[in-house]
């Protein structure tokens, strides 16, 4: 038998290794999150996973399941504490969603919608930084990026590539592409590669395929993203539950 | 009954379409009009805002005659809604905050082929444009938001008989979008 934490009065079992977000999702319960990825190494940057144990905040995506914790995540305190770091990522960047070509498939809007952001709220930076048309097939959009370093893993720990970085700090940290002249054309990346298919948001598009999904029928159109994450987590005793990617935490 | 809701609206920088969404909520509109009246509004063709209970704006603020409605609107309404993602964001013409109001100008009216000999529109009629487009909530208090480009009949009159009858408007999956 495997131990068990309580989630927001809920037992929930875990294996050892598992964090508090793979136990939770794996069990049914989903804690909102948008750098965590099952395939990956977690990077605790978003902090949408926060949740209270014993009263302090954690991350759940990197904090390890143990027994007889008693953690709390669908309360009002954090809810508005997530609602507050989505409307941050909105005023940051530059997220015109009805022109984006990930709109109804992107993570972020779609949490927008299941914590009832109704606006950013905060005054919007407008900042000013220009696309990477360069390569043939992928366009960079640089607006829309929340720096979940996502590509930057999904590149250098599966693609083997490391075609993007972050560079900078605070406010001015931005993603980079790595070749001497800074221009995806001159990096190795492929459509195949994993960097393309985990952006969260709608920086790395592939071209001439945007907006061919009508509305009404996009990813999170059908369903909330709470519900499309539990769907997508890996469960108990499937072949790849816990990744190959993910040494470290498996 | 009790005394009907009086409601203004007015588009700002906007295209009109939220008022178009609003006038999709269809045959409802007549229910509506058992509750509230139409003040100052593209509907009614009143001019000026008189003392009213919910003002419900279209588009951002980008030029000075925007201000000084967005303030008649502040003044005279107790409750105040942004409506659609150009009041909410400053959306499609805050495409252009990342450029400078100059070389805008330039390009379209002096620079662009077609215009060589064009100039840049003086006339004192026009409200000048403002260096930024502005979401309206960085210029007054805003008290409710309903997003959307534009957001649907279905979601404004939620919004609103949820409004109306002392509920926090809340919109749910399927009528709470930002495109
Ligand atoms: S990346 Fe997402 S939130 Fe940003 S503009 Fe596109 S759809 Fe909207
Ligand atoms: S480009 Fe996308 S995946 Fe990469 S850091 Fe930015 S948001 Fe994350
Ligand atoms: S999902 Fe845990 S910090 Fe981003």
């Amino acid at each position: 038998m495997s131990d068990t934490f309580q989630l927001d009065g809920a037992s929930v079992p875990f294996e050892p290794g598992q964090t508090v977000m793979q136990a939770a999702l794996a069990a049914g319960h989903y804690i909102p999150h948008l750098c965590y990825h099952p395939e990956f190494k977690p990077h605790g940057s978003c902090k949408l996973c926060t949740v209270k144990i014993g009263g302090r905040t954690a991350a759940s995506c990197t904090m390890p399941a143990e027994a007889g914790l008693n953690i709390e995540s669908d309360i009002e305190e954090l809810n508005a504490l997530r609602r507050t770091l989505v409307q941050m990522l909105f005023a940051e960047g530059n997220h015109f969603c009805p022109s984006c070509e990930k709109s109804g498939n992107c993570m972020l809007q779609a949490l927008g919608y299941d914590l009832e952001v109704h606006t950013a709220g905060f005054r919007h930076m407008y900042p000013d930084r220009p696309l990477d048309a360069s390569h043939p097939d992928i366009l960079l959009d640089f607006n829309r990026c929340i720096l979940c370093e996502l590509c930057v893993r999904a590149s250098g720990e599966v693609d083997g590539k490391n075609v993007f970085a972050l560079s900078g700090r605070g406010i001015t940290k931005h993603l980079v592409v790595n070749a001497e002249s800074g221009l995806l054309k001159d990096t190795n990346i492929a459509l195949a590669d994993k960097a393309m298919h985990v952006c969260p948001v709608g920086v790395i598009l592939p071209k001439r395929v945007g907006f061919s999904v009508p509305i009404g029928k996009r990813k999170y159109d059908q369903r909330p993203i709470s519900a499309q994450a539990l769907d997508d987590a890996p469960r108990q005793g499937d072949a790849g539950g816990s990744c190959a990617s993910c040494e470290g935490t498996s | 009954m009790s005394k009907k809701l009086r409601i203004a609206t007015t588009s700002l920088a906007g295209c009109f379409g939220c008022h178009m969404s609003i006038l999709d909520i269809d045959e409802r509109l007549l229910a509506l009009l058992e509750l509230v009246e139409f003040d100052r509004s593209p509907i009614t063709d009143i001019k000026h805002c008189g003392p009213c209970d919910i003002g419900i704006i279209e588009g951002g603020i980008c030029n000075a005659d925007n201000v000084h409605v967005l303030y008649e609107f502040r003044k005279s309404c107790k409750i105040l809604i942004a409506i659609g993602s150009c009041a909410i964001t400053g959306g499609l013409p805050a495409q252009r905050n990342h450029l400078d109001l100059e070389s805008c100008l330039t390009e379209v009216y002096l620079t662009e082929p077609g215009l060589a000999h064009g100039h840049i529109p003086n006339d004192p009629e026009l409200p000048l444009p403002l260096d930024k487009v502005h979401p309206l909530h960085e210029v007054v208090k805003i008290d409710y938001f309903i997003p959307g480009c534009p957001p649907s009949g279905d979601a404004i009159w939620k919004f609103l008989t949820d409004l109306i009858a002392g509920k926090t408007p809340e919109l749910g999956h399927g009528l709470i979008k930002y495109d």
